[in-house]
């Protein structure tokens, strides 16, 4: 079957993957029409928790059906589901790298006519903050369908943000995903673009268009998190310039990610701070910054490191 | 169920080596939630060593019980209770807190044996227990779920959404334990953010309520089988319990919310519990 929307592409694989796989529920604060989860419920009636509109119960809920070994899939709008629950989602569910996926719909500008309340520009940022998360950004429908069925193999949280609208597909259809594996779309030399969702499909007319002026390489990378920076710096390496491009803020996205993973190339830089884990407890402060690399001395050691 | 003087005795005695074993893990001169730990001590007692039902050499094992610490920052007396059940070595306790410890700050699920959800951030494990209820349900285990609360976290919204949530699910197998020991960190709840009344709310959100005297075993052993009767509902235990209880030098003193033990407040402690 191909489809063209990602929610129906979403909505249809994860009943798929339910008829083969008894452990996943599927849980909706209102938006199931919308998140397409309402498929799910006309198949599995008994595997589908109408939850209210109540985002931060419907994600602990999921924690604990989690720890039953059920697989939740949590639903609701890109904009909600990582920001209304996010103290549930980071709390419980990714300390504790609990079995939940969040489906963040309707994600981006994609909901386009009910503005900045409804649209997720942050989400990825969110997210990818989070220690334990796996962040996906398909960029269109036929990857959609691939994710679904490989976000189940992933043991501990993840989430996925899908697109609301129609658009034909730029990935091939039976193409296996791989969590983490970026993929080179058009060859080029001059310039390479990185991009996610929606925007690799523009990244690809944008390079079309410059053809014979601009030899533009387009790599998707659907991965947000985890970044494969070796991917990303060796598909960078010959290229004068990087451009990056997602349905997203400049901010904390797939642009950030990059730049982390690239920013070594341009001038030595090393980043001292928390290295993407939880805190712990000590007995005193000092202890517990030094626990985390976050002494003098992990500045001095920085310093040295870029001053070669 | 009628229970024995004996039996309620040796219970009894358990719940003093709790609340010892909260004091261990407390330590000298390092805050620690003593008051909320000890409020809940005689409760947490009776759930661990006798009402519920699992396996100290598999605490995976699927139809187990529950219990879920809502009101996590008492993780202490939880560990208290993993040692006393043998699931934890009693020479642990004075190792929480430190760094590298298996015994974190707040209840960490990964890296404490026995322990079914990361909680802390208050407010919600009551949606987590309830999702647990839910999966018992799913697999047809006979099993209950336990989640203890405080009575200021009950500010926290979500505690009402999953109020409201249980009673859609009928979840007669999630039993919410309330400890009313009427003092949240700032002080008495009843003098600021006012959560009362607690019987007619928890009602309207359609839970069976059993209110009892949350230091008197026989009160909590009754209100527990009486929960297992409760069919298509959930059941609230509202346990009225005093902060600190057991302790003459911090009972229902806020400072001991989370307070520091002197060495001598210490020994005093021990030697009160003994």
């Amino acid at each position: 079957m191909t489809y063209i929307n990602q929610r129906v592409a979403y909505g249809n694989t994860l009943v798929e993957l339910a008829k083969e796989n008894k452990n996943i529920v599927a849980l909706e604060a209102d938006l199931g029409k919308s998140t397409m989860s309402y498929l799910f419920q006309e198949t599995f009636p008994n595997r589908y928790f109408e939850m209210g509109i109540a985002e931060a119960d419907m994600a602990s809920v999921a924690a604990g059906l989690s720890q039953t070994g059920k697989i939740p899939f949590i639903h609701s709008f890109a904009v909600f589901a990582a920001g209304r629950a996010y103290d549930q989602i980071r709390q419980t569910i990714s300390i504790g790298k609990l079995n939940v996926k969040i489906c963040g719909s309707s994600s981006g500008l994609s909901d386009f006519g009910d503005g900045s309340t409804h649209q997720a520009v942050e989400d990825m940022a969110i997210m990818r903050a989070i220690p334990n998360m796996t962040v996906l950004c398909p960029a269109d429908a036929n990857e959609t369908v691939q994710m679904v069925k490989a976000m189940a193999d992933i043991q501990g949280p993840c989430y996925i943000r899908i697109n609301r609208n129609d658009y034909e597909n730029v990935t091939q259809e039976d193409k296996v995903f791989q969590v983490g594996m970026p993929s080179i779309v058009k060859e080029g030399h001059d310039v390479v673009v990185f991009a996610c969702g929606i925007m690799l499909t523009k990244a690809l007319e944008a390079a079309k268009t410059l053809e014979g002026v601009v030899s533009v390489k387009v790599v998707n990378v659907s991965t947000i998190k985890p970044l494969n920076k070796e991917f990303i710096v060796e598909a960078a390496k010959e290229c004068k310039g990087v451009v990056t491009a997602e349905e997203h803020s400049v901010i904390g996205g797939l642009g950030s990610a990059v730049a982390e993973a690239l920013c070594k190339a341009c001038k030595p830089i090393e980043f001292v701070g928390v290295n993407d884990t939880f805190g712990c407890s000590a007995h005193n402060y000092a202890e517990v910054l030094e626990h985390h690399g976050l002494t003098t001395a992990h500045i001095i050691e920085a310093i040295q490191c870029v001053n070669k | 169920m009628s229970y024995g003087k004996e039996f309620i005795q040796e219970l009894e005695n358990k719940a003093k080596k709790i609340r010892t074993g909260v004091i261990e893990c407390i330590g000298v001169g390092v805050a620690g939630h003593v008051g909320g730990s000890f409020s809940s001590a005689d409760m947490i007692t009776a759930l661990y060593f006798h009402k519920m039902r699992y396996d100290v050499n598999d605490l995976k094992k699927p139809d187990r019980d529950r219990f879920i610490l809502s009101k996590g920052h008492v993780a202490v007396l939880q560990y208290a209770a993993l040692a006393e059940a043998g699931i934890i070595p009693k020479e642990e306790l004075k190792t929480a807190k430190s760094l590298g410890a298996r015994l974190q700050g707040h209840p960490d699920v990964i890296k404490t044996p026995g322990i079914e959800a990361g909680t802390g951030s208050l407010g919600q494990g009551l949606s987590i227990g309830l999702g647990m209820a839910l999966g018992q349900k799913m697999d047809g285990y006979n099993a209950k779920t336990y989640v203890l609360m405080g009575d200021g976290e009950i500010a926290e919204g979500q505690i009402w959404e999953a109020a409201m949530a249980a009673t859609n699910f009928k979840a007669d197998n999630l039993v919410g334990i309330l400890d009313r020991n009427r003092l949240q960190a700032m002080g008495p709840i009843e003098e600021r953010f006012n959560t009362n009344p607690l019987i007619p709310k928890w009602q309207a959100f359609g839970w069976h309520v059993i209110e009892i005297d949350g230091h008197n075993m026989e009160e909590i052993l009754s209100a527990l089988d009486q929960a297992d009767t409760i069919k298509g509902q959930p059941t609230l235990i509202l346990m009225n319990t005093v902060k600190g209880k057991g302790l003459s030098f911090a009972e229902n003193v806020v400072g001991f919310h989370n307070g520091v033990l002197t060495q001598e407040l210490y020994d005093t402690a021990i030697k009160q519990l003994a």
